[in-house]
């Protein structure tokens, strides 16, 4: 009796198995894309010649409603090159990427979005440099500053994606207008209107959020560097973005004192929420909702935050109910703007992923993201036509992204290792609101964390 | 690596991808097939040979998904950041002397010993005031809930709770706050605040705990013979002292089970301190840092050496665990 039923077990198996393989081989879904081109101009899509039945795979940070303005920025090379372009998104991707890498499971392009995410990922050794054609096209459309973002010991792996201005400050047109207040052109000027508006009216002028769940306080990592940008300047910048001068060189924490002269102190901050104490509660996508009511004046955030305004049906405008203005430095000769952006990187050299990375890095792919993004996109690519922007802020982000007066520094929280940039700098910069920490101890702390290697 | 291995391992292609899980398929049957071959062929072998042969898949599986990674997680614990040179106690004399890792440790420490203690505690409680009264099943539904929510679920409504604006808690201080004559009272930041933050998060795991251990309490206290309940009233007994010199010795194996269970539970407090804030304002958890340190800082030396940490706590809980049931088993 056992045995005839194990016998009976392994001829199971073995017919569930043939069955398994039989299914497998029709369900297996055919490639053939409509080659059809639409209404889309196939004429600039020719160079990357005809990829039928090829498939490239990449993988990025953004999803939902952002992630569907990729994949239709991609539409136009999946119709002309009979290209499939398989699309991942994931909000994990900081996490799970250096595993991926190390699994050998990762996609064919991946779009780092900090450069020095890319640069844990090239010590693994599986990127690969990136192609002539791209190399090309990042020499002819990008700065050589963003060219360095994407290199790691001067050979290029990664062209730039999108960019984000972070040096601005939202206000509202309008009530500037009733006031009678002008957009300051100095430091010094932001100060004095900063401190008229709280002798004008019953308010704070400034409204502050850093809440982010376990990131809690890249908000604030972004104010540090405006702020070392514009005391210590870029110079000091640099140095202290590479740790050739500590964390806690007395440049920055005279930059983090000058800061505080604004977001802690109790008559500026938080307009609208409540305490100082409440920045480090305040979900960044609420720190500036008490501009629209009137409640608050000022609000420094990247131009990406245009998106959460014209959420709330807000119109982002010079004339319209939200407009931005760029931060101003001490000394206004020097244009300092704080920013940041992704990178893409290739795992494979295949022909088609050399053509779609190619296409990333060309003015082609930038224009098409444009024409279908709605708002908080923009990119250094200066092969972009402004017009293609539909937001018009996005536009003012591009006009300073390619303002050859201005000194464009990456975001340096994205350049930092990972123990400082996106741990101990947001822990220690929560504890200054949370816990009124001296800016000389966030510092020391900070430089404490930096990896001793 | 060549590309043939890289090509059937790690494919791209959907048909490369089937073609990958026919052969898994494929291996598993085989495996399967062997195994029960030789089990039929060894029917005249001794026992413990045929037993061998069942228990080599599961003891596969237990080596390579858990003896293995716990085996390089050790072993990552005594390497750098990239587990390329040999660090010796280095991790561990960061992880047990920073400052920060020391809040750490002390916040796990009043995880691991307080909500075992009050879950067990309110869930005895209510399961002996409840016990045989009219709306019993009615009260016991209520408590059990909260079993039913994941971490994370249990984690945004407490969010909710605690806010400083529209949360309940808030407004109940600022009401009560207001009948004793100070108007302008702003609710405190319930979460901020350390080290009393870390209560107002194991609020959230004794709220979801507090069910288990009264069901699994109820069941025992139910189960104690009546004749002993009934030659401790003719002793005497009643209230207080029934509870403490009859209920309580008798489902003692059962507390010790929930205990412990709540305690490792607690060790595991991830997802609460996670989803609330992320390991920030000093309440993280040695869960939380083993993460943040692997995932998030890329440092496999840490975070190793914090998962270690871990493992050395677990250790002795489940020892008493193991060591109470055989004893209650023993009794029997």
């Amino acid at each position: 009796m056992k045995r005839s039923i194990s016998k009976g077990m392994a001829a199971g198996l073995g017919v569930a198995l043939a069955v398994t393989m039989a299914a497998c081989g029709k369900t297996e879904p055919n490639n053939n894309s409509s080659g059809g081109s639409g209404d889309v101009d196939c004429s600039v899509y020719s160079q990357y010649g005809d990829l039928k039945g090829k498939s490239i795979s990449i993988y990025t940070t953004f999803v939902d409603a952002e992630g569907a303005t990729y994949e239709e920025s991609f539409k136009g090379f999946e119709q002309c090159t009979g290209a499939d372009i398989k699309y991942e998104g994931s909000k994990s991707l900081t996490t799970d990427v250096l595993g991926r890498i190390e699994a050998g499971a990762v996609a064919d392009i991946v779009a780092f979005p900090q450069p020095g995410l890319l640069q844990q990922a090239v010590a693994t050794g599986k990127v690969l440099e990136a192609p002539a054609a791209v190399a090309k096209n990042v020499d002819t459309y990008w700065t050589t500053s963003w060219r360095d973002y994407g290199s790691v010991d001067g050979k290029l792996y990664a062209s730039p994606l999108g960019a984000s201005v972070k040096s601005l400050v939202w206000y509202s047109p309008q009530a500037f207008k009733d006031a009678g207040y002008a957009v300051p052109e100095t430091w010094d000027d932001l100060l004095v209107l900063t401190d008229q508006i709280t002798k004008d009216g019953d308010v704070k002028p400034w409204c502050v959020g850093i809440a982010d769940g376990d990131a809690t306080g890249w908000v604030a990592t972004d104010w540090v560097e405006d702020m070392v940008l514009r005391s210590a300047g870029p110079a000091a910048y640099a140095q202290w973005v590479n740790h050739e001068s500590p964390f806690n060189d007395p440049k920055i924490v005279e930059s983090l004192e000058e800061m505080s002269k604004i977001v802690r102190n109790d008559a500026y901050v938080n307009a609208g929420i409540g305490n100082i104490q409440s920045i480090a509660a305040t979900p960044w996508t609420d720190g500036g909702t008490p501009l629209l009511d009137g409640q608050c004046f000022l609000h420094r955030q990247a131009s990406f935050y245009g998106g959460n305004y014209a959420q709330e049906s807000a119109t982002v405008a010079e004339d319209g109910d939200v407009w931005a203005f760029y931060l101003p430095s001490a000394d206004p000769s020097i244009k300092p703007i704080l920013g940041a952006g992704d990178f893409v990187a290739a795992f494979a050299d295949r022909p088609e992923v050399v053509a779609f990375q190619t296409f990333l890095s060309s003015p082609d792919w930038a224009n098409a993201k444009a024409k279908v993004t709605e708002g908080g996109w923009t990119t250094a690519n200066n092969g972009l036509d402004k017009a293609n922007l539909r937001s018009a802020v996005d536009q003012l982000a591009f006009e300073l992204l390619s303002d050859p007066s201005a000194e464009f520094r990456f975001d340096g929280s994205d350049l930092m290792p990972a123990q400082v940039g996106s741990d101990a700098f947001w822990k220690q910069m929560t504890a200054y609101f949370a816990e009124n920490k001296s800016e000389q101890a966030v510092a020391d702390a900070i430089e404490a964390a930096w990896p001793k290697s | 690596m060549g590309s043939w291995d890289s090509l059937l391992l790690h494919p791209t292609t959907v048909g490369g991808k089937l073609l990958l899980m026919v052969i898994a398929i494929a291996v598993f049957a085989l495996v399967m097939a062997v195994v029960l071959a030789l089990a039929d062929r060894l029917g005249r072998f001794p026992g413990w040979v045929t037993a061998l042969v069942f228990l080599f898949p599961v003891l596969g599986l237990v080596c390579f998904g858990l003896i293995y990674p716990a085996l390089v997680t050790i072993k990552n614990s005594f390497f750098d950041a990239t587990s390329d040179k040999f660090v010796g106690f280095a991790n561990f004399a960061t992880v047990l002397t920073g400052s920060e890792f020391l809040i750490t440790l002390r916040n796990t420490l009043a995880w691991v010993l307080l909500v075992p203690l009050l879950a067990t505690g309110i869930g005895l409680v209510y399961a002996v005031l409840v016990d045989r009264a009219r709306v019993e099943r009615f009260a016991k539904t209520l408590i059990f809930m909260p079993m039913a929510i994941s971490m994370v679920g249990a984690s945004l409504i407490w969010k909710f709770v605690y806010n400083d604006r529209v949360g309940i808690l808030s407004r109940c201080y600022v009401t009560v706050a207001g009948w004793f004559g100070n108007e302008d009272a702003q609710a405190p930041h319930w979460l901020m605040n350390a080290p009393w933050n870390t209560f107002f998060l194991m609020v959230i795991m004794i709220w979801i705990q507090a069910g288990f251990a009264m069901t699994v309490l109820s069941a025992s206290i139910k189960a104690i013979p009546d004749d002993i309940v009934e030659a401790g009233r003719l002793d005497g007994l009643t209230g207080v002292k029934m509870f403490r010199y009859v209920t309580v010795p008798m489902i003692r194996p059962s507390l010790v089970v929930v205990m412990t269970t709540v305690a490792m539970t607690a060790l595991k407090a991830f997802d609460i301190v996670r989803t609330m804030q992320g390991g920030h304002f000093h309440a993280s958890v040695v869960a939380n840092d083993f993460y943040t340190w692997s995932f998030n800082n890329h440092d496999a030396g840490i975070g190793g050496a914090l998962a270690v940490l871990l493992f050395v706590i677990v250790v002795p809980v489940i020892a008493y665990n193991v060591n109470q049931l055989k004893k209650a088993e023993d009794i029997r």
